[in-house]
């Protein structure tokens, strides 16, 4: 960081030449509060949902709006060519941050910098399930802003990289017939295409079985090299070994620990083992 | 894979960092310009005395924040950028809509023939609106397969985002696109009932004219009201999905009220009706561009049964619609996918 700092002058695309850190992802005093709607049990929701229509903001609490606190007060700096880990127990706030991050959480205090447009690939995340695989390709390219000569090109690797049509054509088939882990292994082949400035991946290579999570791994270390910023939200600390250099630790919204993977990652077993 | 040293920083080292900037603005509503200039020459002097903080850093390497809206030009761009995911969205979806029916692509045709033989049978036989309108069948059937695509596009536009948020959430670009794809492939769906309708035409002894040319421009501004219009609700149902179930009968009043089955200028003569009432009813935009239609492709439905000001209606209400609806769906961009 030092060093970053007495070199400024030199600007944005001499710091890029030179190997310095360029931020990609800078996360200032995030906070992030859910508020969810029909908690309170008991009375008939219909009179609750009536309430909070009748009478918004006063009678929030009463009408049975809750408010979580998922993300408390998280900094961080990420830099061009970095592959981030995050780790937590479940419900600790990591996917809520890479949601934020993408844009597609509002923070309630603090804000989120993000070099150009984060994408994020989630578990659920599905495309248009009444298309075919074909299909899916071509749209999701066209939707991310490739040209149809780009994807022309990409199409062969795409499938290949996704190994769908591994036992059999099945590209050609509805995305409603995958199993999950066909689908997911889709999704992130889609995505996985285009070079990302930053990519988000949410456990989006859990379901895949172990030949896609070693090629995706390597496609990771493939983004990193093309000086993209990559975070991994992954249950399987392997899979955090094998492509991460650097871990965030939430704990209970909280940033708990950031640092060298094996460091994080010692405290982290020590602490899951309790 | 070797685990790097280059975080040596003080930050990245310590666990739980702990940040003392008091002067930092936490204003949310108040982000700074993604134009702003990185501090350059005498700027970077002043930034190189004290840490920066996580904006000034932010500013200086062009970083912007996360979720935040494109100005309207830049949108467009943007937009027309992505033209052909727009329209080969909309193939897919056309194609993919009859995949599942054992006949398939047949009822792109087979709907909307039926629908028209249903109003033919309760309106034309059982009411018997069909007296003094000549050409009733063509009359009804142009009146049906206009309004079945403003019916369409509204319809299938307050779920646009809501129903594709899978979609949206994992891949980015315009969401303008997926109202816009919608009424593209209810166009698409149109044309294939205009072929249809020419045969009917045709076979109710309409000769065809040069006046048949009209149903482009008609077509056109009616295309364009109707990606208005489908912006405005795809908006509103990403807010409230309610929406969704609400619909069909505000569409359904609006049909009874546009003219489809009877002709308004029949109904407005000879008849002791508040002028605000006539004046509403003929201004009525899906009533405008049925009459328009209708106008065009039969030659017993004369310019007298028009309202006054037509074309010019039309125009407006594609540019009202058009533009209006444009700008209110960019204005909430950032928030589509959220929650």
């Amino acid at each position: 960081m030092a060093d970053t700092m007495a070199h400024t002058e030199t600007g944005t695309q001499d710091a890029a030449r030179s190997g310095e850190r360029v931020p990609t992802v800078i996360a200032d005093d995030v906070d992030i509060v859910y508020r969810v709607n029909g908690t309170k049990g008991g009375r008939g929701s219909a009179t609750a949902a009536l309430s909070r229509i009748l009478r918004p903001g006063a009678a929030a609490k009463a009408s049975g709006v809750r408010t979580v606190h998922a993300v408390r007060k998280v900094s961080f700096t990420a830099y061009k060519g970095e592959a981030i880990g995050l780790i937590g127990t479940n419900g600790s706030g990591k996917s809520t941050l890479l949601k934020a991050v993408a844009g597609l959480l509002p923070v309630e205090n603090g804000r989120i910098f993000t070099n150009g447009q984060p994408s994020l690939l989630g578990v659920n995340a599905a495309l248009m399930n009444d298309l075919t695989g074909e299909r899916n390709v071509h749209l999701g390219g066209l939707a991310m802003g490739m040209s149809r000569a780009q994807i022309k090109e990409r199409y062969q690797q795409i499938v290949d990289f996704s190994g769908i049509n591994e036992k059999g054509d099945f590209i050609t088939l509805p995305m409603r017939t995958y199993s999950s882990g066909m689908a997911a292994r889709l999704r992130f082949s889609i995505a996985a295409a285009k070079d990302h400035d930053v990519l988000l991946i949410d456990e989006a290579l859990a379901t895949g079985d172990r030949s896609f999570q070693r090629r995706s791994e390597a496609r990771i270390r493939e983004l990193r090299a093309e000086a993209g910023t990559v975070f991994l939200v992954s249950h399987n600390n392997k899979s955090i070994r094998d492509t991460c250099e650097r871990v965030l630790w939430l704990e209970r919204g909280e940033l708990r620990m950031d640092g060298p993977t094996e460091e994080v990652l010692k405290e982290y077993e020590a602490f899951t083992k309790k | 894979m070797p685990v790097t040293t280059s975080h040596t920083g003080p930050e990245h080292r310590s666990p739980l960092p702990e940040r003392k900037q008091t002067d930092v603005s936490q204003v949310l509503d108040t982000p700074p310009s993604p134009a702003e200039p990185s501090p350059q020459g005498s700027g970077a002097a002043t930034a190189r005395a004290a840490a920066p903080t996580p904006a000034e850093l932010a500013a200086r390497y062009g970083l912007t924040v996360s979720g935040s809206r494109p100005s309207l030009p830049a949108y467009v761009v943007q937009l027309w950028q992505r033209r052909h995911f727009i329209t080969a969205f909309a193939t897919a979806k056309l194609t993919a809509q009859y995949s599942q029916a054992k006949l398939g692509q047949v009822w792109q045709i087979m709907t909307p023939l039926l629908n028209a033989a249903v109003y033919y049978l309760i309106f034309g036989i059982l009411l018997g609106t069909k007296r003094n309108v000549p050409d009733f069948v063509p009359f009804l059937v142009t009146g049906v397969f206009v309004w079945t695509f403003t019916q369409q596009s509204v319809q299938t536009g307050t779920r646009a985002i809501s129903g594709s948020l899978g979609l949206v959430r994992a891949l980015h670009f315009p969401r303008a696109s997926l109202p816009i794809s919608y009424c593209i492939q209810q166009l698409q769906q149109l044309l294939f009932s205009m072929c249809a309708l020419v045969v009917i035409l045709l076979c109710f002894g309409v000769p065809p004219a040069p006046s048949w040319l009209l149903a482009i421009p008609a077509l056109t501004l009616q295309f364009v009201f109707n990606a208005g219009l489908s912006l405005i609700m795809a908006r509103l149902g990403s807010k409230t999905p309610d929406l969704s179930q609400l619909m069909p009968f505000l569409l359904r009043t609006w049909m009874y009220t546009s003219g489809v089955m009877w002709s308004i200028d029949r109904m407005l003569s000879g008849r002791d009706i508040p002028q605000i009432v006539k004046l509403l009813l003929q201004a009525n935009p899906a009533a405008v561009y049925i009459d328009l239609m209708r106008f065009s492709l039969i030659d017993s439905f004369h310019a007298g049964q028009l309202p006054p000001h037509v074309w010019a209606l039309a125009a407006g209400w594609a540019l009202l619609a058009g533009v209006g609806g444009f700008i209110y769906f960019w204005q909430a961009e950032e928030t589509y996918g959220r929650g």
